[in-house]
């Protein structure tokens, strides 16, 4: 494998690291909104939320993906591919990261809201200052895992023609014929993407630990 | 707590708290039926009885953390309605203590204490740190300032959790249980914060059974059983001749050993 190869193999990886980019804002601002929706208390909200949830945990990626660009374009809304995947990215991350956070605002105890509410403190701020710091260091843990994944996730964007890093490595591998050797590249880029990010959610979930005790 | 050489103020005749016929249900378990109470500007009342009577759920109603289903509640003129704006109204008169504390784990004790300043106040973070501080100071634990909750014993956090009340200068303290979570050794510290506070003339309603603390401060005992007021009395009279037998029965229970 020649150095030209290995240039193409990351300029991949530069798409990788645009689309998980599109993935962890809109699905984390979106998330946010499906997740205090989901805890709104305000009954036909938290059934929207919930049905959101079901629909987009409960369909595969790909097929999100495949409708957003593909089926739309059918009744005549044809999306730029970027408009596209950063809809079909954010659609998907915000029902999981939705559902995770939904978890963790729960697990906070209801005695803080009380709390807060007792000194009243307004829905903003309950949530800002005392509920939200919490849950989120609850969420951690499932947080990472599922950026973790959604880096991993984007290799799927190629079906809408984006030669995303893994797309890269298949082209590189039927050029040169060394499999192997260009997946254990792609493999290690990955690698190299994932594991500071885990190491970063632990070292955040240390430090907010240390922070309350 | 500082040492005031001024007498303290005197209960008024002006009702600071007004229940009116207030019934409370949770599904078909009817958790209040018709209470009806008022309570004087700087007085002081102790809530008793058993579990499940309805004395916690009385106590959360005045500051709306439970809905209630039929009635009125008045603190301060001010008339309590679903409407998010008289709750926040009354919510800022009333400060509360709860039996577990409740206090931000996330914060440290100062900023438990200015962030509903800060927020609902609009103070200035110096001004609502020099509250803080002296209010810390009143509740003797002044030097804990920048810990967090969890490096405190229970004693210090529920001080701690009486000074983030009185840093939104409440007319009306509420305490739902204060000492029935703490280690028998912490229980005196908190009873003499809150003594001391009655001294300054706060309006206090306490859920508890801390008789001691009852008899010392009280000016009226009531006793409640299945959501209902049976007995009021000012303590030498409620704790002497109690005149209902459930009274004489909770009574009987609860001052075994004492």
């Amino acid at each position: 494998m020649g150095l030209n190869e290995f240039l193409f193999l990351l300029a991949g990886l530069k798409w990788t690291l645009a689309l998980s980019a599109i993935g962890f804002v809109g699905g984390g601002v979106a998330g946010l909104v499906v997740a205090l929706a989901r805890t709104s208390g305000i009954a036909p909200l938290e059934r929207v939320a919930a049905s959101y949830i079901g629909l987009f945990q409960g369909t595969p990626l790909l097929m999100q993906l495949f409708v957003v660009y593909y089926g739309l374009a059918l009744v005549g809304l044809k999306l730029d591919a970027w408009v596209a995947v950063a809809i079909g990215f954010t659609l998907h991350a915000s029902a999981y990261l939705g559902e995770i956070w939904r978890g963790s605002i729960e697990a906070v105890p209801r005695g803080q809201t009380e709390a807060a509410k007792a000194l009243s403190l307004n829905y903003v701020s309950r949530m800002k200052d005392v509920i939200l710091p919490q849950a989120i260091r609850i969420s951690l843990p499932a947080t990472i895992g599922f950026l973790v994944q959604l880096i991993k996730g984007t290799s799927l964007a190629a079906i809408v023609g984006f030669t995303e890093l893994a797309r890269a490595g298949s082209i590189v591998s039927n050029q040169i014929f060394q499999p192997l050797l260009v997946f254990g590249i792609v493999g290690a880029l990955y690698f190299a993407m994932c594991w500071p990010l885990s190491l970063y959610g632990a070292w955040l979930e240390r430090r907010l630990a240390t922070a309350t005790r | 707590m500082t040492n005031h050489a001024t007498t303290p103020p005197a209960a008024t005749d002006t009702p600071m708290i007004v229940m009116e016929s207030v019934e409370k249900w949770y599904g078909g378990f009817k958790a209040l039926t018709g209470i009806n109470l008022s309570v004087r500007a700087g007085e002081k009342i102790v809530l008793c009885g058993p579990s499940g009577s309805g004395k916690s759920t009385l106590i959360r109603c005045i500051n709306h953390l439970e809905a209630y289903e039929k009635g009125a509640i008045r603190v301060d003129g001010i008339t309590l309605g679903d409407d998010s704006s008289t709750i926040d109204a009354v919510r800022r008169e009333v400060g509360m203590v709860f039996q577990n504390f409740n206090l931000f784990p996330h914060l440290t004790v100062l900023q438990n204490c200015t962030l509903a300043p800060m927020r609902t106040l609009r103070q200035g973070r110096k001004e609502a740190e020099a509250t803080a501080r002296r209010l810390l100071d009143r509740v003797k634990i002044l030097e804990q300032a920048d810990k967090y909750p969890a490096q405190l014993s229970g004693g210090q956090q529920q001080r701690v959790a009486i000074a983030r009340a009185l840093c939104m200068g409440p007319k009306v303290m509420l305490f739902d249980e204060p000492t029935s979570a703490l280690d028998p050794e912490m229980v005196k510290e908190v009873l003499d914060t809150m003594v001391a506070l009655a001294e300054e003339g706060m309006t206090m309603i306490c859920v508890t059974h801390e008789m001691g603390f009852a008899r010392q401060v009280a000016d009226r005992v009531i006793f409640m059983a299945s959501g209902e007021i049976v007995e009021e009395a000012p303590p030498e009279v409620f704790f002497s001749k109690p005149s209902h037998a459930r009274t004489k029965q909770f009574l009987g229970e609860i001052l075994r050993g004492h």
